[in-house]
């Protein structure tokens, strides 16, 4: 009989420690999907941050170092001008990427560093607790924004993917989610271009996914998928940020 | 004019056959000297050193005193073959990058000042954690907050005691002068390697701005040293992963002691330090880097006074030279601890001790640059205090 | 013998490059030696000063608390440093810019009309070379030669500069 479905070569036998409904593990599968179909598993450096993927590495196959909160630009930056053969990828959430990390983000992108970040925003601060990220909605409740997140008090979302957009070293940038096969799909295609846009040396590239969290939302995992569809993606559209490629899709 | 005294005081001892010896090793090092040697800024030393230690990569921010290093390896580093020079973002993103270039096995470095140095904690608590060898330099001025830009040993705490969070210690270097900034640069590397430890060079702004000769005992290799732990990418290995975060407090127990017993093998077998006119001495100046050089000016003119005076000089900062202290408390009673800030060396003097000897302190913080006669009085008082003679 | 010296005058005035063109020239004749010079905020648009140590014998402290020889290129540079000087030093003055002269009894004082002789040789710029080429002649601290052989390289061989700099360096030299 032929096998039509199994585990990427590049994802270890593990289970995954994350939980019911969020997308990490299957933000991990599709990274891993992308890493076997291109064939650079033996040549992979990862980047996982501080938070709730920080066990990356128990899933991942392929080598992986760990960084400081908010530093994983700086840290693959390294990696990558000392082995400038590898592929090197940062794995980094919202807190980590768009509020402590702003700094080695821009000014990694803006060098236009030959590397790939995923970006995972969900919102929140997912290992600490729930707390409000720079990317938490307005109105949205979390436990440093119990009166829901107002403007006039706490800031608004921050839209790094825009912001990048504008900075000349990146080359391509796409806003995702994985709240649907449809997505999901989408998803992969995306992580699979940015990847491809390192083969190719052409700068820095990111993925930002949305990643539902119903633990920290407070929500079903149902109901956390239907509300990155209708609040997440209202203020956070889906689709090409920046390519610069002029490739519409790898597949 | 003064005569330098120190060398007449050894003369008046000296047999005839030692002065033959002397005055030879003294001519062969005269021609080295109009040979080899090269007038450079202590800055630019550390940079030229660097580069024949093998170092891959620099990355650096802007911060005086130390610019004249960053700007050398933007000048001798940037389009080396195979190297990288970064004038980063931030000192925090410069001390990252450093981390994410070691962990694939070659030499990187970062140089900053004070201020500088403290944003870099972060940084070398994760490398010391991850077991990453790597140089920091720090030139460093006075201080608290952004301080002075004059030179200054305020740092010496934070440098010898770790610096970041937790427990751990880097491999911490006391130059005082243009030729050991040099040395301990290349050794530094050495050693940082060999341990696994980060590594440091406590200068300070003067030494990093002075210019003397110096000489490189060290050609650039021919190929870059990698390390065979290097994470190169799961090539015909399974894959492996360098981490700091551990859910398992055991398995952490078991780094800390692992370190710690790294620490101790340091201790054992890798410190360094200066005697200088110590075997008669009634009073034993303890200095070290660009404070010991006033000192030995000091020395010298007490000398010519009669004043039996000798300097210990550290030269490993971590490891202390503990051993090789106490062991001149057998003939000396008696120390004074100079230092360019109100005292912190002096703990790990008392420590060393262990009660077997005084210990007076004469200290100029915030980047007051002392002089050899201001220090001369301070010995010359505490020398007729005490009743020596 | 330990001889210490301060350059000193306005950032501009080429007090730095007159102490290295010193230190380089002493260290190819085989001496010991130092050089710091003030850095950083002190040298923006302010004085600059710099310390050279020249020695037979092994440098101890680089900084000068009572230099030897005091060569200052302007009032205020004057001013500074004329009590740091050591009974029986010499200071160099600059006597186009300073018309006040120290008020010491126990040094000796060298006046060079620096900016005029070098303005006459056709570049004021080189008023600092003057001055120089009177101070190593006074001083004897290294040859006249060993300090043109450092010109030439400093100036990576720009004829026109060698030039200015060695008729400037030689019109001290005949000065004292």
């Amino acid at each position: 009989m032929e096998k039509i479905f199994s585990r990427p070569k590049s994802l270890k036998k593990a289970v995954f420690h994350y939980c019911p409904g969020c997308g990490h593990s299957i933000i991990h599968r599709l990274c891993c999907e992308v890493i076997d179909e291109l064939g650079i598993q033996d040549r992979t450096i990862g980047v996982p941050p501080p938070g709730c993927s920080v066990f990356a590495y128990y899933y991942f196959d392929v080598d992986m170092v760990e960084s400081a909160h908010g530093r994983g630009a700086a840290v693959a930056t390294g990696i990558k001008r000392a082995l400038p053969e590898s592929i090197v990828f940062t794995y980094q959430g919202d807190g980590d990427l768009s509020a402590i990390g702003t700094t080695e983000t821009i000014h990694t992108a803006n060098r236009g560093e030959n590397i790939t970040a995923i970006f995972i925003n969900n919102a929140v601060y997912g290992m600490t607790g729930g707390q409000m990220a720079p990317t938490t909605m307005l109105g949205m409740k979390t436990t440093t924004s119990p009166f829901g997140r107002e403007g006039k008090y706490e800031g608004y979302p921050i839209k790094m993917s825009e912001i990048l957009g504008q900075v000349q070293g990146t080359c391509y940038i796409e806003r995702v989610a994985v709240n649907s096969p449809a997505n999901i799909r989408k998803a992969k295609k995306a992580i699979k271009k940015a990847f491809q846009c390192q083969l190719d040396g052409l700068g820095y590239s990111l993925v930002e996914i949305l990643s539902p969290c119903p633990t920290n939302w407070k929500m079903s995992a149902i109901q956390s998928v239907k509300w990155v569809d209708e609040v997440m993606s209202k203020e956070f559209p889906l689709g090409v940020i920046k390519d610069t490629t002029g490739k519409k899709d790898v597949n | 004019m003064p005569p330098v005294t120190y060398r007449l005081h050894a003369k008046k001892t000296m047999s005839a056959p030692d002065a033959l010896l002397a005055l030879l090793s003294a001519l062969k090092w005269r021609l080295r000297f109009t040979v080899a040697k090269v007038l450079m800024t202590g800055n630019a030393a550390i940079g030229e050193a660097a580069i024949r230690a093998g170092c891959q990569c620099y990355f650096g921010y802007p911060i005086t005193p130390q610019n004249e290093l960053t700007e050398y390896m933007a000048s001798n580093l940037s389009r080396r073959p195979g190297c990288t020079f970064i004038q980063a973002e931030s000192e925090i993103a410069a001390i990252n990058m450093v981390y994410g270039a070691s962990v694939t096995g070659v030499r990187a470095m970062t140089s900053s000042s004070s201020p500088g140095i403290s944003l870099k904690q972060e940084g070398i608590s994760y490398m010391a954690a991850c077991q990453l060898p790597g140089l920091i330099v720090n030139m460093s001025r006075g201080g608290p907050g952004l301080g002075s830009i004059a030179a200054a040993q305020s740092d010496y705490h934070q440098s010898t005691r770790g610096g970041g969070h937790g427990d751990y210690r880097t491999i911490v270097f006391g130059p005082s002068s243009v030729q050991e900034l040099a040395d301990l640069t290349h050794r530094a590397f050495e050693l940082s390697d060999k341990y696994s430890i980060p590594a440091m060079i406590l200068g300070d702004g003067m030494l990093g701005q002075m210019m003397e000769p110096v000489e490189f005992k060290h050609e650039a290799p021919a190929q870059l040293p990698v390390r065979a732990n290097g994470l190169r990418g799961a090539k015909g290995r399974p894959s492996r992963f360098v981490r700091t975060f551990t859910s398992n407090p055991a398995e952490l127990e078991e780094l800390n002691w692992s370190l710690f017993r790294r620490y101790q093998l340091l201790q054992k077998n890798e410190v360094s330090c200066e005697n200088y006119l110590t075997d008669d001495a009634q009073l034993i100046v303890t200095a070290f880097g660009i404070a010991a050089r006033i000192a030995k000016g000091a020395i010298n003119e007490a000398r010519a006074a009669g004043l039996k005076v000798g300097l210990f000089r550290p030269i490993t900062l971590f490891p202390f030279p503990q051993q090789q202290l106490k062991e001149l408390a057998k003939n000396t009673k008696y120390f004074l601890d100079f230092e360019m800030n109100m005292g912190q060396m002096i703990d790990d003097v008392k420590l060393s001790l262990e009660g077997a000897g005084e210990v007076a302190f004469y200290g100029r913080p915030g980047g007051v640059i002392p002089t050899s006669t201001e220090f001369l009085r301070v010995i010359t008082r505490l020398y007729y205090q005490k009743g020596l003679s | 013998m330990l001889i210490k010296t301060v350059f000193a005058g306005f950032g501009g005035q080429g007090v730095l490059s007159m102490g290295l063109n010193l230190t380089q020239a002493a260290m190819q004749e085989g001496k010991f030696v130092t050089y710091l010079p003030a850095y950083g905020a002190e040298v923006r648009g302010g004085t600059a000063n710099c310390t050279v140590s020249i020695s037979d014998e092994e440098i101890s402290s680089p900084v000068a608390s009572s230099p030897n020889f005091v060569v200052a290129l302007n009032q205020p540079s004057m001013i500074r440093f004329q009590n740091t000087l050591q009974s029986g030093g010499v200071m160099f003055l600059n006597s186009t810019l300073i018309s006040v002269p120290p008020d010491r009894g126990d040094i000796e004082v060298v006046s060079i009309p620096a900016n005029a002789i070098a303005e006459k040789l056709g570049s004021i710029k080189s008023a600092n070379m003057v001055i120089l080429g009177a101070f190593i002649k006074k001083s004897n601290l290294v040859n006249l030669q060993s300090l043109i052989d450092g010109l030439i390289v400093a100036m990576k061989g720009n004829q026109k500069l060698i030039k200015i700099n060695n008729e400037a360096l030689s019109a001290g030299f005949n000065l004292v």
